[in-house]
């Protein structure tokens, strides 16, 4: 297998964790509120996904209690910016520091264990393409990625039910005086996020990398956070962001069984560093972060 | 809307009273230490045990007290600089790498001259980390000046690559070659330590730096017009716009000055405590400072005591792990539950809850 052949095979894989957490910090900021714990509900989610798999649990039980768990993280910190208009910047670090302590609890006497992952299911016919076969033999937790950014996309693209969630997002105050209940929309976006962030935080620690140790993040969910200002608060180019950060943690891979000399920090670095310039780059287009911009983004709202 | 819920919800107060506004920090604390108590119990430790190791033992000998205090410094000293940012509205959360850059820059000169002997070598070390620091988060300055990036997303991603600098250097060049392999640097000379300020302590002398640099954040903040222009940024931009007062200015001074004082803050920690640079120096406090910060009401004053209280929680924490079996991740638990106490306390400070009684509903 070439280096190309392996990157288009792990890429989708490899940008689930960041896609799922993305798509859900994009639903909660379209709603006008900015989430900062990602890193701290991803955690949570990972840890306690991993402990349900480890005690024979199954994925399907282990994503539900991923979710559910970084919900309530998340519904806590609903509580404090929506129910108390707290800052969401500092109720967003603390919600992070928070989960990222509880998933260190939680998963302390499971450090180094591993789990099994899931089964590739491949798509009969493509999978057997030369070169771009590998993109089609994925496990199921991606194709139910793949299905939700379609189904997110179409939702903002076509549903009412988006085009309110944007509205709340642009004008809080308009939203309320046509009659939409502002609170419990952006409740329902936050905790969104939350389940969202869960479940990217379980692929991550029973699928992608079947294993528990702390800290296993590693930067991701803030990684997230920034793909929805790269991909300018839209789908699609959020699900190409993630797909470009999924081939650079595996560029590094590649480059180091292709035999090329570098060390293993850089490679570690390799996406933090692509987050800064593409975000430099990105954000230097003010006309393009305006246009598609949340407009009452992280500003608190009391009817 | 016709239906609507008998909540009760927040009036904002005239004005909040003083007496609140100091409460509510010590109501946060309770609080988040009653939950934490609680989290415990459910985890199988003995509350009682923890309470004591954690929250008592710390004051208890001046041994204890003391390494609380050797805390204090670098809690003290980066959120200091990152409150006068917050009160911008700069979050600089990059305090954590722009403290792992000042270690290394603080660390270049007992690594490259670790003959030299003299009087000046700790200070440039402490001078040297303090700019390695301030360099490290011009790195965001400029991208939030010149390419208009969020500073969040940036400082964050900047103290990731730092936790890598630091890796690299340990494990390749900067690396004791008699350390057994060990990922840390060779031990510094005498002359590269702070002097002690108590003997029989590992109290140093940027403790005295910390208390002095407290003070000028208290006098450019609450007393100078520079500090003034700052705050006005963060609350009023527009208005701080029309009165002339430059918004790049305000997040170059805010980074600045945020990075120098974490540079400092790791500086002192290499040339105090530790001797050395290890992978151990960044055991989070550019993060614990952030709640510092919060927690102190972004106040000069109010950070003084704030850091108090988390030193001794650190402490306490690792006193708990010993004689508790407490997992020391508790204390980042512990640290996460007090900011969201604080935050909900703080609501309580701004709004009063009044409840719907009949008349408002029937108007509804």
């Amino acid at each position: 297998m070439n280096a190309i052949e392996f990157i288009l095979a792990g890429m989708l894989a490899a940008a689930t964790p960041f896609l799922l957490a993305a798509l859900g910090e994009l639903v909660a900021e379209r709603a006008g509120v900015l989430n900062l714990g990602v890193e701290g509900l991803m955690a949570l989610g990972a840890a306690l996904a991993f402990i349900v798999v480890y005690h024979g649990g199954g994925h399907l039980l282990a994503f539900v209690v991923g979710g559910l768990g970084a919900a309530l993280l998340a519904l806590i910190f609903a509580f404090v910016t929506l129910g108390l208009q707290a800052n969401q910047v500092a109720a967003g670090l603390a919600i992070g520091i928070f989960g990222q302590g509880l998933s260190a609890l939680f998963g302390k006497t499971y450090e180094s264990l591993t789990v099994k992952g899931l089964p590739k299911l491949a798509l009969p016919g493509l999978a057997d393409l030369p070169v771009v076969g590998g993109l089609f033999v994925q496990d199921i937790v991606v194709w139910l990625s793949l299905l939700a950014t379609l189904l997110i996309w179409a939702g903002f693209a076509f549903s009412k039910a988006g085009l309110v969630l944007r509205a709340v997002g642009e004008n809080p105050k308009a939203a309320h005086s046509i009659g939409y209940p502002v609170m419990l929309i952006r409740l329902a976006a936050v905790l969104f996020g939350g389940v969202m962030a869960g479940f990217a935080g379980a692929y991550a620690s029973t699928v992608y990398t079947p294993l528990w140790a702390d800290g296993m993040i590693a930067g991701r969910g803030w990684i997230a956070i920034a793909l929805v200002v790269f991909g300018t608060w839209l789908t699609g180019r959020i699900f190409l962001g993630a797909c470009l950060f999924g081939a650079v943690s595996l560029a590094g891979l590649a480059a180091q069984a292709g035999g090329v000399e570098l060390p293993s920090q850089l490679l570690a670095s390799l996406p933090y560093l692509v987050t800064i310039l593409v975000l430099g780059i990105i954000s230097s287009n003010r006309r393009l972060l305006k246009l598609n911009g949340v407009a009452s983004l992280g500003e608190p709202y009391k009817p | 809307m016709s239906m609507r819920l008998a909540l009760p919800h927040l009036v904002r107060r005239e004005r909040a009273s003083l007496a609140v506004t100091l409460l509510a920090p010590l109501v946060a604390l309770s609080g988040a230490t009653l939950v934490n108590l609680l989290l415990y119990v459910a985890i199988g430790k003995q509350p009682g045990a923890v309470f004591h190791a954690m929250l008592l033992e710390p004051f208890l000998s001046w041994a204890s007290f003391s390494e609380v205090l050797l805390k204090l410094g670098p809690l003290l000293l980066i959120a200091q600089g990152l409150a006068i940012g917050f009160r911008a509205k700069v979050f600089n959360i990059g305090a954590e790498g722009q403290f792992i850059l000042g270690a290394i820059f603080a660390s270049a000169i007992p690594v490259w001259y670790p003959q030299a002997t003299g009087g000046w070598i700790w200070p440039s070390m402490l001078l040297a980390g303090a700019m390695g620091g301030a360099l490290w988060a011009a790195i965001t300055a400029f991208w939030r000046v010149r390419l208009n990036a969020n500073e969040i997303l940036v400082s964050l991603m900047l103290s990731l690559v730092a936790a890598q600098v630091l890796n690299y250097l340990l494990l390749g060049p900067w690396k004791d070659p008699n350390g057994f392999n060990f990922p840390q640097s060779v031990m510094f000379q005498y002359d590269a330590m702070l002097p002690l300020l108590f003997e029989g302590t590992r109290v140093n002398v940027s403790l005295l730096i910390a208390f002095l640099l407290s003070g000028l954040a208290f006098v450019f903040m609450q007393r100078s017009f520079p500090g003034y222009r700052l705050e006005v940024g963060g609350l009023a931009p527009r208005a701080a716009a029309y009165a002339g007062f430059s918004e790049a200015r305000a997040i170059w001074l805010s980074l600045l000055i945020g990075g120098f004082a974490a540079g400092l803050a790791g500086a002192a920690e290499v040339a105090g405590p530790l001797g050395q640079l290890q992978r151990s120096i960044s055991t989070g406090y550019g993060y614990s400072a952030i709640i510092v910060a919060y927690l102190g009401g972004l106040h000069p004053l109010g950070i003084v005591l704030s850091a108090l209280v988390m030193a001794a929680l650190s402490i306490g924490g690792d006193n708990a792990m010993v004689s508790a079996d407490l997992p020391i991740a508790a204390v980042r638990v512990f640290q996460g539950s007090l900011l969201i106490a604080y935050l909900i306390a703080m609501a309580f400070v701004r709004y009063r809850l009044e409840w719907p009684s009949a008349s408002t509903r029937s108007r509804a």
